[in-house]
């Protein structure tokens, strides 16, 4: 291509690259959350759409009429009040499983010959490339009670009766630690591969033992790692749906299948948007920090 | 043999989370070739689940969307992930870059539920105002480029930010501009990390069940909504053998990309240790 052809094609090839992508992010993602906060202060109507507008033009005036009974009933009706605690729980156990996995893979893993890494992380992320719905499904053939980890452990005689881990929390806390710990692993190991290994000998030549090193060097440098797992981790894990609605059975109380349900089952919109809401402004902190520690790595500055 | 007897507890660990992460798979496809309806009794080797799911029309129907879905939707989110990781790091600071970086960064952390609730609201205020509201496989499509579009632009503003720019300011230097040096510079240096974003993207929305759930219309079910409600019935041969086809493809597909990005890697060093001998 010659440069005249290229230049014509773009004007103004800086504004158009800023453009493109900022308006489709706007118009298809930050809008869609305008609207959804606005639906959350409606009424549930039986129309289509089944919400009463909030913006009315009478008199030559536009009226604003922001109805809080939609926010008023996730705060006294206790089960969203649970529901948003045990999503939280979930998620926090979930999470800290997953460091206590995932950190020492990580670990491993950045010390091994550079070819050998490379080969060990494509293991790890690959089955994350494979889909997310059959590795949970994969779980319910294994945890059912006559399937096969309980027929494991009968035939070992390390259990007398199948265990019921299927449909249960538990089920759900595999579910999410299985399904997640690539992204765990992942930022770990960007951010303990960089470490310097002088840092370390140095501290065995003053004669740290191992444990020491590790507490008083790694590990704080490896600080920026262990924030940027545990957002990709615990943030989507507050909200998902697929993984208790497959494993935890109904015992398993999480926001995103209450969401789901006001959503597809009782059809009100205006609740399902408050508790979008409420979800997302629960979120935001940790939202915030994660976005901070991947800009930084984004635009190439060290943490 | 003392090496490997020290080093053990790196192979313990190693073991123990490649098992853990490879096992439940394993399962899953082994039991794909098991003759018995009861996914969990072996009672010997078959291949009628393959044949049966070769007869699902339902399934091959969802199928065949769903990858039409997810190629357009890989595309897409390529194109704009490329201008936004370009955005994220050859530009210097203008007004409502931190609002851009927040808003490529934040689908990556967003629950699916937020995400197709909100998109469907959009779609449902449209219909609203201007009577057009896309439903179906285009507001599928919408609702996939967007959040694909986040981990797209992940992996091509890594790339982009390791890159030499000395190429580029050579390039600069010698007379071509900035489109010039896009094209024939920056654009076949980043082409390995583009291939991989696109594989990215597209398994990214060949697995989606929750977004495509919320938006989508009559005949556009996608194949992990087949898939989610057999599940939730409970086991089903057909989807373990769908299941292990489907590993199979991305497997490979995911090696593809990994090889393409080491040989990449590869030839780099060798090109660098070359210019270093010539200079020597």
């Amino acid at each position: 291509m010659n440069a005249k052809l290229i230049g014509k094609m773009f004007p103004h090839p800086r504004w158009a690259v800023i453009s493109v992508p900022y308006l489709w992010l706007l118009v298809f993602f930050a809008i869609p959350f305008l609207i959804v906060l606005k639906i959350s202060f409606s009424r549930l109507a039986i129309a289509m759409p089944p919400y009463t507008p909030i913006m009315e033009y009478v008199d030559n005036a536009v009226s604003l009429k922001l109805n809080l009974t939609n926010y008023i009933g996730l705060f006294t009706d206790s089960q969203y009040v649970q529901a948003y605690l045990s999503s939280i729980k979930i998620a926090a156990i979930s999470t800290l499983l997953a460091l206590l996995i995932g950190y020492p893979m990580a670990y491993v893993i950045a010390k091994l010959p550079p070819s050998a890494r490379n080969i060990a992380m494509m293991l790890v992320i690959l089955p994350s490339w494979t889909s997310f719905l059959i590795r949970v499904y994969a779980w319910i053939g294994i945890l059912k009670p006559n399937g096969l980890l309980n027929d494991v452990l009968l035939k070992l005689h390390l259990i007398s009766e199948p265990l019921q881990i299927s449909n249960t929390p538990t089920a759900a806390y595999i579910g999410i630690v299985y399904c997640y710990l690539p992204f765990m692993v992942l930022p770990l190991y960007t951010n303990l591969v960089k470490h310097d290994h002088r840092l370390l000998e140095a501290a065995y030549d003053l004669g740290a033992k191992p444990w020491k090193a590790f507490l008083t060097i790694t590990l704080p440098l490896s600080r920026a790692g262990i924030i940027a797992g545990c957002m990709l981790v615990m943030i989507p894990a507050v909200g998902e749906f697929v993984i208790p609605e497959l494993l935890g059975g109904p015992d398993t109380l999480m926001i995103g299948r209450v969401l789901w349900n006001e959503f597809f089952n009782n059809r009100d919109w205006p609740t399902a948007s408050a508790v979008a809401i409420v979800m997302l402004l629960l979120l935001m902190i940790p939202i915030l920090i994660f976005n901070r520690v991947q800009q930084s790595e984004i635009e190439g500055r060290l943490t | 043999m003392s090496g490997l007897i020290r080093r053990w507890p790196t192979w313990l660990v190693l073991g123990l989370g490649f098992a853990f992460l490879y096992l439940p798979i394993l399962v899953l496809m082994f039991y794909s070739f098991n003759e018995n309806k009861l996914a969990t009794v072996w009672s010997g080797f078959s291949l009628k689940w393959y044949g049966k799911l070769l007869q699902n029309d339902q399934m091959l129907g969802a199928a065949w969307i769903s990858i039409k879905i997810a190629f357009c939707t890989a595309t897409a989110a390529v194109v704009l992930g490329t201008l936004a990781a370009l955005v994220m790091t050859r530009m210097r600071r203008f007004p409502g870059k931190t609002l851009f970086g927040a808003l490529i960064t934040a689908p990556l952390v967003m629950p699916e539920v937020i995400l197709g609730l909100s998109v469907l609201m959009l779609f449902m205020s449209l219909g609203e105002v201007i009577g057009l509201a896309p439903r179906g496989v285009v507001s599928i499509w919408i609702a996939h480029v967007t959040f694909t579009l986040a981990f797209v632009t992940v992996v091509l503003s890594s790339r982009m930010a390791e890159l030499d720019k000395s190429l580029e300011e050579a390039a600069m230097d010698l007379g071509a501009n900035r489109v010039k040096v896009f094209f024939l510079i920056t654009l076949p240096i980043i082409s390995p990390a583009i291939i991989s974003g696109w594989l990215l993207a597209f398994t990214l929305s060949l697995d989606d069940v929750v977004v495509a759930s919320f938006v989508s219309g009559p005949n556009s079910t996608t194949l992990p909504m087949v898939i989610f409600s057999s599940a939730r019935r409970g086991l089903n041969p057909q989807v373990n053998a769908l299941a292990t086809i489907m590993i199979v493809v991305v497997s490979a597909g995911a090696f593809l990309a990994w090889w393409l990005m080491q040989r990449e890697e590869k030839r780099k060093q060798r090109d660098m240790q070359l210019a270093l001998q010539d200079n020597g």
